[in-house]
Order: structure tokens, then sequence, then C-alpha cells
């Protein structure tokens, strides 16, 4: 669905975006991750041929970037959600809708039809006459997104959807990106929420001018420093540790707190042995479990060191 | 460029303008003012008028009738600079770029939603003014001085070029300010040639005959062309998402 080569955007002599290789496969949906002024809003631009790009290639939804004749087409297909919603506040519910659905050529009695299933869907219908001004937060950006998807897009840019929505809101746009997920809609979500972007995103990417990284969200986890076991011991030692370390040897074994933490390629097959080592050495075991870091870890890691994971 | 994309854009924003009561009624008040009020000036001369009316009265009116052509370049700039600034203000224009709809259609639409409730409500101001006056001259003058083809090359070609240049200078101006009063406030620097020619014509320097008013519109023709260039070039999606304040 998205396919990009080394694309890159520069600003005069500041580069936004420089040389990101994308592949995200239809009914994917993928998180975009960085700081602010990383890059996400740019790169998201450039996919939906908002602005062009300063060099590079790319396909997004059968579309080539850059190719004026191509540009209409593409904007036919997506559906984008700008991080401000830029709702006409002197219109209704349903009348900022319906515009964005007779821009993009819709038959009136389709575009009704989408309009009430989706302010249904939103829980907004009772409301739909009622000007866009006079409603909250967390209502503006549903409306916003069923303006977003009232002309059925195969493919979806979100920037910062939940962004200053209150926890009920923000939990109602995240169930529309699982449904939609659910029907196989490719959605590119650019996000900070690294909890929501775990929690709904099949593979995430974090940029920082550059994408420092890509993949799911358990193989970034167990990527970035290795699988490992933390076993809690009663009474913890360097004297235990160094025991232990012999006996596993060639694995690290380190003393954290009252944990011996294992470094494992197959826990399942490696944790009764290590158990076992503790056990030999002396050691009370109290509890076995698996470390892994967070993505909230991983993402600070990359940014603030700017590298690939190890 | 597909007019009926245009279409779309142009009454989407009328139908925003129809709310704002402030616009609606600037639109609506000034022609009618206007066009009850010069007839009514026109008619106190004819009344109080001693001797010599038919010598002065016609170049009179016709001074008059330049209003028109200011008033077309004064009343579109609130309602584009509302439909420029106004999607800034709302952060509407990124959605509305992210539309299968290319840049000119959307330029076109805002020109014609500024264009066509501006040149209704002076076409049917300049009406009343056009019966107004006939009544109020018509017994001193023994002749009506309107229709004329001065008034036609004023209402049908000069007012609405007037409009035009406006529209395109608001968008210029809106390219760089960040609310709808900074850019009516700018957009007013565009009166003054108009108001210069409109002195020039009322003290008789510059005859404000059909050949001189022909020139005129030519001129303006020029400057619409020129501003219409200069406002496509600014009006580009890279340029509004990434240059404009």
């Amino acid at each position: 669905m998205i396919h990009t080569d080394r694309l890159t955007k520069r600003f005069g002599t500041v580069t936004a975006v420089d040389g990101v290789s994308l592949d995200i496969p239809e009914g994917e949906v993928f998180g975009f991750l960085g700081p602010n002024g990383a890059g996400k809003t740019t790169t998201m631009r450039m996919l939906a041929s908002l602005v062009s790009m300063t060099s590079g290639t790319g396909e997004v939804a059968g579309c080539e970037l850059g190719k004026p004749a191509d540009e209409l087409k593409l904007r036919q297909r997506i559906g984008v959600l700008p991080e401000n919603v830029g709702l006409y506040e002197s219109l209704s519910a349903y009348e900022n809708v319906a515009y964005f659905g007779r821009l993009h050529r819709m038959d009136e009695p389709t575009l009704r039809q989408n309009i009430e299933r989706l302010l249904r869907m939103m829980d907004l219908w009772e409301k739909k006459d009622l000007p866009t001004a006079t409603f909250s937060k967390g209502m503006k950006q549903k409306v916003a997104l069923a303006r977003t998807l009232v002309h059925d897009p195969i493919l979806l840019f979100l920037d910062e959807p939940t962004a200053n929505l209150d926890p009920e809101a923000a939990k109602t746009v995240r169930d529309v990106v699982l449904d939609l997920k659910r029907q196989g809609r490719t959605v590119f979500l650019n996000t900070h929420h690294l909890e929501e972007a775990q929690r709904i995103c099949d593979r995430v990417g974090i940029l920082r001018t550059k994408l420092l990284t890509v993949g799911s969200v358990e193989s970034l986890r167990t990527g970035a420093s290795g699988k490992h076991t933390a076993v809690r011991v009663d009474r913890p030692s360097e004297q235990l540790a160094a025991t232990v370390r012999a006996r596993l040897a060639p694995r690290t074994v380190e003393l954290s707190g009252d944990r011996l933490v294992v470094g494992v390629t197959d826990p399942e097959q490696e944790n009764p042995e290590i158990a076992a080592a503790v056990m030999a050495a002396g050691g009370r075991i109290l509890e076995v479990s698996q470390l892994s870091q967070s993505l909230e870890d991983i993402y600070l890691k990359l940014v603030h060191e700017g590298g690939a994971p190890a | 460029m597909r007019l009926s994309q245009a279409w779309i854009v142009a009454r989407h924003d009328m139908s925003i303008f129809r709310r704002r009561r402030g616009v609606l009624y600037g639109l609506i008040a000034l022609p009618f003012a206007v066009g009850i009020g010069f007839p009514a000036l026109v008619g106190v001369i004819v009344h109080r008028g001693t001797g010599g009316l038919e010598s002065y009265l016609p170049d009179l009116v016709n001074a008059f009738s330049f209003w028109w052509v200011i008033g077309a370049g004064i009343l579109p700039t609130t309602i584009a600079a509302y439909g420029i600034v106004g999607e800034k203000v709302e952060k509407s224009l990124e959605p509305l770029l992210s539309t299968p709809t290319t840049d000119g259609e959307i330029l076109l639409g805002k020109t014609l939603a500024a264009f066509l409730p501006t040149m209704a409500a002076v076409w049917a101001g300049s009406v009343l003014y056009q019966v107004l006056v006939d009544l109020e001259t018509r017994g001193a003058l023994g002749y009506l001085l309107y229709p004329s083809w001065g008034m036609a090359v004023i209402l049908f070609v000069l007012a609405p070029l007037a409009c035009l240049y406006a529209v395109e200078f608001s968008v210029l101006v809106s390219s760089r300010v960040t609310d709808a009063r900074s850019a009516q406030q700018y957009a007013g620097i565009i009166f003054l040639p108009l108001i210069f020619i409109y002195i020039a014509g009322e003290i008789g320097t510059i005859p404000l005959d059909t050949v001189n008013l022909l020139y005129f519109s030519g001129a303006l023709a020029a400057l619409v062309l020129a501003l219409f260039y200069v406002s496509l070039r600014l009006f580009r999606r890279e340029e509004i998402l990434t240059q404009w304040k």
C-alpha cells in the first residue's frame, strides 16, 4: 500500500526528512513515532501528496508520488486527518462531513447513507444538526474522523488523532482505528502515545529525521537488548551471582537488586536449566520472570542515541 | 479545471457567509444605502438648483456612478478575507487541500463565493440607483440619464474587474496575515487608486466618459491578470502548508 525509497524533504538548508524507506502492506496499522520536529507530519504530507519530496521515490495506494497526473487519484483514495481537526465551526456536524463527501464526488444517496452510518458510529447522530462550535474537543475529533472516512478511503493518514483528548474520547478514536483494522483498511498513524501504538499498531517506525527503526513492537522489544530471564532470590549476593555465572557460561549473569538477570535466547528451553543452576548454587528462588523492555525504553534509547537498536 | 468542483467550494463558502450576519448585512446595506442616498442628494441639488442644471448635472451623476466600481472593490474584501483567512483561523485548509480538488479549483471557488454575491448586490443596488436618479432628474433635464453606455461599462466591465481585483488582492494579503480584520485593513489599500479616479472625476480633472472608462477597464484588466498570476502562485498547497503564517 505504501512503498518509499529514500524519501527526503529539505526546506532550504534544513533537512526535515532524510532518506526514509518504508514498506507498508495493505491492511496494516502502522504507527509512526518520533519527538516533535522529527518530520512525522512532513512525511505524512509527502505520502498524501500535500507537499513535494526533494528526492527519493514512492508509491502510495497505487499512485506514484510526485507524478502530477496521479495526485488527484491518490487524494481520492486516501483520507487525511490532520493534527488540527479544522472543522467549520458555524456549520453542523452533518454539513461538515457532507462538504467533504461532495468534494470526493460522492453521489448524494451514498453520501447520506455514509454520513448516517459514521455519525451513528461516533454517537453523534442525534447532534448532527448542531453547529460544531458547540461541541467538545472529543466530539469535534469524532466529526473530523467521520469527515476523513466519509468517502470510504482505502488508506488513512491520522496525525496525532488522540492528542489532548480525554480518556473516553481517546478510547472511541482508538476503537474506530481498531474497527478499521478489522475491515482491512490500511492506517498510517502518527502518534506520541507509545501505549496507543503498542495497543493498536501491527508495526511501528521511529523517526528522528531519519528512520531509526521499523518493526513490530514485540520484535523491537526483544531486538533492542535481547531476551532476559530474571530470577528473584531470597538472599542475593555477588558470590551467588558469580557461582551461577560459572554454571551458566557463556550466558551473561548480572545481579540487579534482589534479582539475577540472565541473558537467554530461548527462555522456555533455558529457564529450567537456569533455575537448577541457581538452586545448585544455594539460592532460594522466589520468582522467575521474563524481562523485556517497554516500547518507551526502546523509543527513548533510540531517540536519544539516534542509532539503531543493538 | 473542473467548474463543478469549484462550484462545490463556492456554494460551501456562501453557505458560511449567509450565517455571518455582519458580512451579510454589510453586503446588502452599502449598495442600498448608496442606491437611495445618492439619488436623494441629486434630488436636493435638482430642487435647489437655479439655472444651468443641464450643464453640470450629467457630469456630477456620471461621477457618482463611479461609486459602483469602488463598491464592487470594497464589498468582496470582507468575504474574501473570511473565505481564506477564515480557513486559516479554523485550520480547515489542510483537510480541504487533502481532497481531490486542485489549487486552481479551490481558488476559483473562493473567488466565485466573493464575486457572485458582491455583483448581485451591486447590480441590485445600481438598478435602484438608476431608477431613482432618473425619477429625480427627468423633469429638470427633459431626458433619462440612465441607462447609458457609460453605466453599462461601469456595471458590466469595470465593476466586475474591480471585484476580481479586490478578491485577488485579498488572496495575496491573506497569505501573510493571521486574522480577517488585518486582511480587510490591508486590502483597504486597493481602494486608493479607485478613489483617486473618483475624485478626479468629481472635480473634472479626468472626465469619466465612456472612452476613459474603457481605458480604465483595460488597465484594471491587466492588473487583475497580474494579480491572478501572483495569487495562483501563492495559492499552492505546499506554499499554504509550509509558508503561510
